[in-house]
């Protein structure tokens, strides 16, 4: 396989993926080191010439009614296409459930090594190396792969999305499809629209001491939505019922990258710290001023969430 | 119908994990051990089918030396009629593509017909054994799962789809099911399991026992290596906002805006 980078840019409803960009910018300075071109593998309706101002030279653009759903059969089959197409050596894609899913598959299909959820990579003698967070961040390996083709998934927010410049790419058609033993015969929409927790710029957490799933509704969600921000949960508010369990922050939650991260009435319990240490910005809120979360932090506060998360609410709100 | 359940263990979610050689990787010595949380999903899931008849043996899976034995035990308190633990010394280092294999032939040399897993281990957080597993089989996949229905025949699982949203799927059987958070409330071992698992064996069978090319596994045919070792980046220092109430909501929304620019 060739030196070339492939990068999995993936849609949402007619439109490509922030992630796409932030991977391209990343593919574009390992490209410059390994001496290869960028390629890209457009899934689903999008604008595929759109990604040349982000540094594709090359779009292979799969579309159709076989991927309006994560379909495994296709989706593998289009990747698996666009990686003979692109004579890529290395592939990235945003780390996500469909990824995780069918990145897994080809890994074992075409025995090649996968790194999943790294949040660095770097050009090293020619080959790609990957960083990745274990044990849900508590410690950090390199990841080297020597298969010749290396599959990595990346967390998404850990490059950014650079600039657009004014590159162009040629697009080409990708014949993908195939039937998959798993069928979609339904689809259930989130109940709010929010980003998804893994790919948030913002998020603000709760924990124990919110007390209540009222409480919740009442002091978290006006909150996060002041700015924008998914609401987290600790898992001793998950487990009490507070919040559902997909909006776990931690080690057997969702692990998170945002900018912002605002944590109230939550301690730190190692697991919850493991999920949302990377965060660039941390602010916590609590009462108890030993709480271990202050040691994060980047602004804390010491006080009661139900004065404080009201008041910064209004705050958020009128600024 | 038999059912596989991958079962791994994993150091406590409290543990604090210590670098022991950059070069190679963690210090475990000291670390508690416990069943993966989310293979616990996976195990009360078969369990559930057990119960209901639908299943006629819960078979677990472990790849991994005698020191795994008292999770294989926990497992069994809780109601799994039969392990197999998978040790061989071609086992050894090997990656996720390798453990896959080890457990894929595993399952078939047990005439398993359908899997239950964790979606992922909490601590490699690889999330790649359940679909390469079915990959390496040639069955179906529904990963990231929070509630499922089996029939005889086949699956309803309703899987993670991003952004809280979810996709109903349905798949016939065999196939390899990966359990997330939510699926169901894991079962406590009772006393009368726990008496009743000192009774049970724990088979160990190795690379010729279930039939997989010791080539292909291990150390030698790992296409993944982890190195250079270390704790998280330190985070700089923060400060805590002084004043009453009104002053220090006032100062951190400046912060945010004027000093760190993230909103």
């Amino acid at each position: 396989m060739g030196n070339n980078i492939l990068v999995v840019a993936e849609t949402d409803d007619g439109a490509v993926k922030k992630t796409a960009f932030e991977l391209l910018g990343k593919a574009k300075a390992l490209a410059a080191s390994t001496g290869g071109a960028v390629h890209a593998v457009l899934i689903g309706d999008g604008d595929a010439a759109s990604l040349g101002a982000y540094g594709a030279s090359t779009v292979h653009h799969a579309s159709g009614a076989a991927f309006s759903h994560y379909n495994p059969a296709a989706w593998t089959s289009a990747v698996q296409g666009a990686i003979a197409a692109s004579d890529a050596g290395v592939v990235l894609a945003a780390a996500g459930p469909q990824v995780r899913d069918g990145f897994a598959r080809l890994a074992a299909r075409l025995g090649a090594g996968l790194a999943t959820e790294v949040t660095e990579l770097r050009a090293e003698g020619g080959a790609v190396v990957g960083r990745r967070p274990q044990f849900a961040g508590k410690a950090f390996s390199d990841v080297v792969i020597r298969s010749a083709v290396a599959l990595f998934t990346v967390r998404p927010n850990s490059f950014g999305v650079p600039e657009a410049g004014g590159g162009s790419a040629s697009v080409s058609a990708l014949a993908a499809g195939g039937d998959s033993k798993e069928k979609v015969v339904g689809s259930e929409e989130p109940s709010s629209d929010v980003v998804d927790l893994t790919e948030a710029e913002r998020i603000v957490s709760g924990g124990r001491a919110v007390k209540s799933a009222e409480n919740f509704d009442k002091l978290i969600r006006p909150l996060a939505a002041s700015i924008g921000a998914t609401p987290g949960a600790s898992r001793a508010a998950v487990d009490a019922g507070y919040a559902p369990h997909n909006e776990q922050v931690g080690q057997t939650g969702k692990v998170v990258n945002p900018s912002l991260y605002i944590a109230c009435g939550i301690s730190g319990a190692i697991q919850h710290l493991a999920g949302m240490r990377t965060s660039k910005v941390i602010v916590a809120i609590n009462k108890d001023p030993e709480a271990p979360i202050f040691q994060h932090a980047t602004y804390g506060i010491v006080g009661d969430i139900f004065d404080i998360c009201p008041m910064l609410t209004a705050e958020l709100e009128s600024a | 119908m038999k059912i596989g359940v991958l079962l791994k263990q994993v150091p406590a979610s409290d543990s604090r994990i210590k670098i022991a050689d950059p070069q190679r990787g963690v210090a475990l010595d000291d670390v508690k051990w416990e069943i993966n949380p989310y293979d616990e999903f996976a195990l009360e899931a078969a369990l559930a089918l057990l119960d209901a008849k639908v299943a006629s043996d819960v078979v677990l899976l472990t790849v991994g030396g005698a020191d795994t034995e008292q999770r294989i035990r926990d497992g069994l308190a809780r109601g799994a009629t039969a392990a197999v633990r998978l040790d061989d010394a071609a086992f050894g280092g090997s990656d996720c593509l390798g453990v896959s294999r080890i457990l894929a032939a595993a399952v078939k040399a047990e005439g398993i017909t359908l899997v239950f897993a964790g979606k992922q281990a909490i601590d490699g957080d690889n999330a790649q054994v359940p679909a390469m597993v079915a990959e390496l089989l040639g069955w179906g996949y529904v990963g990231e799962v929070d509630q499922l229905e089996v029939t005889g025949a086949g699956a309803k699982a309703w899987r993670a789809a991003g952004g809280g949203a979810r996709d109903v799927v349905e798949v016939g059987l065999p196939a390899v099911i990966g359990c997330d958070k939510g699926l169901n409330q894991p079962r406590y071992a009772s006393l009368k399991g726990i008496m009743m698992a000192k009774r049970k064996k724990i088979d160990v069978k190795g690379a010729g026992a279930i039939g997989v090319d010791a080539g292909s596994v291990g150390a030698s045919a790992a296409l993944v290596s982890e190195t250079n070792w270390g704790e998280p980046p330190a985070r700089p220092p923060g400060r805590v906002l002084q004043g009453d109430d009104a002053a220090r909501v006032k100062a951190l929304v400046a912060a945010l805006r004027d000093e760190v620019k993230v909103i």
